[in-house]
């Protein structure tokens, strides 16, 4: 049996009187790619915001690979193996694509004083460097390695996102709508990047999304959520015949027609 | 000399070539050091000669003037060094404060001398800024900004309140000037020299740390804190860091004022001697490290060619801080691109002129 890489227990979160997310248990495998669909309100990213440290939750607790990390500060989080990408454009518009993936290599660069002093070539190493290019070649963004971030066009924004967390090299990379706003060639594009990062790097995927297509022909593990709730957990399949699922949803008809 | 000194003022192209992939990293490298080099190093001995020779040719009025320069440049470089992280803070001058205060306080109470006293009260305001940071994290932006006032007052109040051993208004007098061992500095020119040698120390050190991994880190902090915190930067810490290292500064700056002065008290600290800090970032702007050095420059040669319309000052000053925030919100420092566009189209032009000719 594989060991379960992160397990959340009985996980509460209010505003005020109104709980976003209710008593929920999940556990994700290493290795997978586990998608959080559901309704708009479902809770979907306060999930995400619990679950990377951006707030503490009022209950349950949180384990990554068997150690504690609810309540502790997301660059702890981080720390330790859990890096998110973000719903809204993440990324330093004033840097360029590469300074960028630097900055996300925060965590495996360390700089001490005589590196400050002296510009020592230790901490922008060889190494580090080639790690940086690689991260960016992967994405498609090599070619604008020297660009400035804010001049990318939409899906190369995007895919920057998704670089910047990469480059902390998580053991779980979380995906806050990875696909919102782009066209249909460029989702095809993201779903066989997110497949890859899986595959060559080994790095489990935790996604949320509202685009069925891609939640179903991405994920190997979907839980649906409602109201905070888990409603139904299952592979796609079981998902789409799930009757609970369709009656959450408004556009219950979609799920089945594009399946 | 390394690939990093040849950074101009634009900070973008240049900190790419940094960074530039591996395959064209030497021959971007060499290009930009053939192109930069030379005007550099002659810019940087121009400047040398002139701030060697000044001394000797000024009057001992404009020599104290430049002392008071090189210690304001201290004071400046060492603020934008906070502001890099978005912190705008209003308790700057009273750290320097708190920097002469020590001086003066170590130097008189306890006898220690001049060498001793400076380094430690540069140490004591950076312990002083650490204090103040710890609070201070718990609020950013808007809310920083009116929190580090009110701590600054707080050590302010404190200066006031307590006569002994601070002086109370009045302040303290009679600072031992400046010696080392049984060497008399606190004349104009030997200090103007010891003042400067510290200031291009100091300035070398937050150069160093502002184009450094740790000074990328700091502004990409400023640019977004909850993505830079989500990729594993401790946020915090680096805040507190740019803080704590900016009052040594200015605390540093703050004791080299009270020996020259030999005389503190708290108004020379108070929220009027910030807004002119103030004024000089705004007008030289912060994106750059050149910016505030600018911005001083040009502010100090304003102040003292305003010195006939004396009461009419704070007006002037006024109109140019809306000036520029409304006419050039970027400073003076917004300038620098377009300039040496200028000198490289001018530069361009008398080459092919020349080609031409043969």
């Amino acid at each position: 049996m594989r060991m379960s890489l992160l397990e959340v227990t009985g996980l509460c979160k209010y505003f005020g009187g109104l709980a976003a997310i209710n008593n929920l248990d999940l556990t994700i495998e290493e290795g997978e790619i586990h998608g959080v669909i559901g309704p708009n309100g479902a809770g979907k990213t306060t999930f995400f915001n619990v679950v990377s440290g951006i707030y503490r939750p009022n209950a349950g607790q949180i384990l990554f690979e068997g150690t504690r990390i609810s309540g502790l500060k997301p660059s702890k989080i981080a720390e330790m193996g859990v890096v998110r990408t973000f719903q809204r454009e993440a990324f330093f518009p004033k840097f360029t694509v590469i300074e960028n993936v630097s900055v996300g290599r925060h965590l495996h660069a360390k700089e001490g004083i005589f590196d400050v002093l002296f510009a020592s070539r230790r901490a922008n190493g060889k190494g580090d460097h080639r790690k940086a290019w690689e991260i960016v070649e992967l994405l498609g963004l090599a070619d604008a390695g020297d660009d400035l971030a804010a001049n990318l066009p939409h899906g190369h924004q995007r895919a920057l996102g998704v670089a910047i967390a990469l480059a902390a090299e998580p053991k779980l990379l979380m995906l806050d709508e990875p696909v919102s706003g782009m066209n249909p060639i460029e989702t095809q594009h993201m779903m066989g990047l997110i497949r890859k990062i899986r595959d060559d790097w080994g790095i489990t995927i935790l996604l949320v999304e509202h685009d069925m297509r891609t939640v179903m022909g991405l994920c190997e593990k979907i839980t649906v959520l409602d109201f905070g709730q888990k409603l139904a957990e299952g592979s796609p399949g079981e998902i789409q015949g799930n009757k609970l699922v369709i009656e959450a949803y408004l556009g219950a008809e979609d799920i089945v027609a594009q399946g | 000399m390394s690939k990093r000194n040849n950074q101009t003022p634009t900070e973008g192209p240049v900190s790419a070539a940094v960074i530039a992939s591996p395959a064209e990293e030497g021959a971007a490298a060499l290009k930009a050091k053939r192109n930069y080099a030379v005007p550099w190093m002659l810019g940087l001995t121009a400047l040398l000669a002139i701030m060697f020779t000044l001394p000797f040719i000024l009057r001992p009025y404009h020599v104290d003037l430049a002392i008071l320069f090189l210690i304001n440049l201290i004071l400046v470089v060492s603020y934008r060094l906070i502001t890099t992280t978005g912190d705008w803070s209003l308790a700057h001058v009273v750290l320097m404060g708190a920097g002469a205060y020590a001086t003066a306080l170590m130097a008189k109470l306890l006898g220690w001398p001049f060498w001793a006293t400076v380094p430690l009260a540069a140490v004591a305001a950076g312990a002083v800024g650490f204090a103040f940071v710890y609070p201070l994290l718990r609020t950013k932006g808007f809310g920083f900004f009116i929190a580090t006032f009110a701590i600054g007052e707080f050590l302010r109040l404190v200066w006031i309140k307590f006569h002994n051993p601070f002086g109370g208004p009045r302040g303290m007098i009679n600072i031992p000037s400046a010696s080392l061992g049984p060497l008399d500095i606190s004349d104009y020119i030997p200090y103007y020299f010891f003042i400067l040698a510290v200031a291009a120390i100091s300035l070398w050190v937050m150069y160093r740390l502002d184009s450094s991994r740790t000074g990328k880190v700091m502004k990409a902090i400023y640019a977004d804190d909850e993505l830079s915190e989500c990729v594993g930067i401790n946020v915090a810490r680096h805040r507190a860091l740019a803080f704590v290292i900016g009052s040594f500064f200015a605390g540093l700056a703050g004791a080299l004022l009270a020996h020259h002065l030999q005389a503190i008290d708290p108004k020379n600290f108070d929220i009027n001697t910030m807004v002119y800090l103030i004024i000089w970032v705004v007008v030289g702007g912060t994106a750059t490290f050149w910016g505030p050095i600018a911005g001083l420059l040009v502010m100090t040669v304003a102040f003292e060619a305003s010195r006939p319309l004396l009461e009419w000052r704070p007006v002037l000053f006024g109109v140019i801080l809306i000036f520029f925030l409304i006419f050039m919100p970027g400073g003076l420092e917004s300038l620098f691109p377009k300039v040496s566009l200028l000198v490289r189209k001018l530069a361009g032009r008398q080459r092919s002129g020349m080609d031409s000719s043969k």
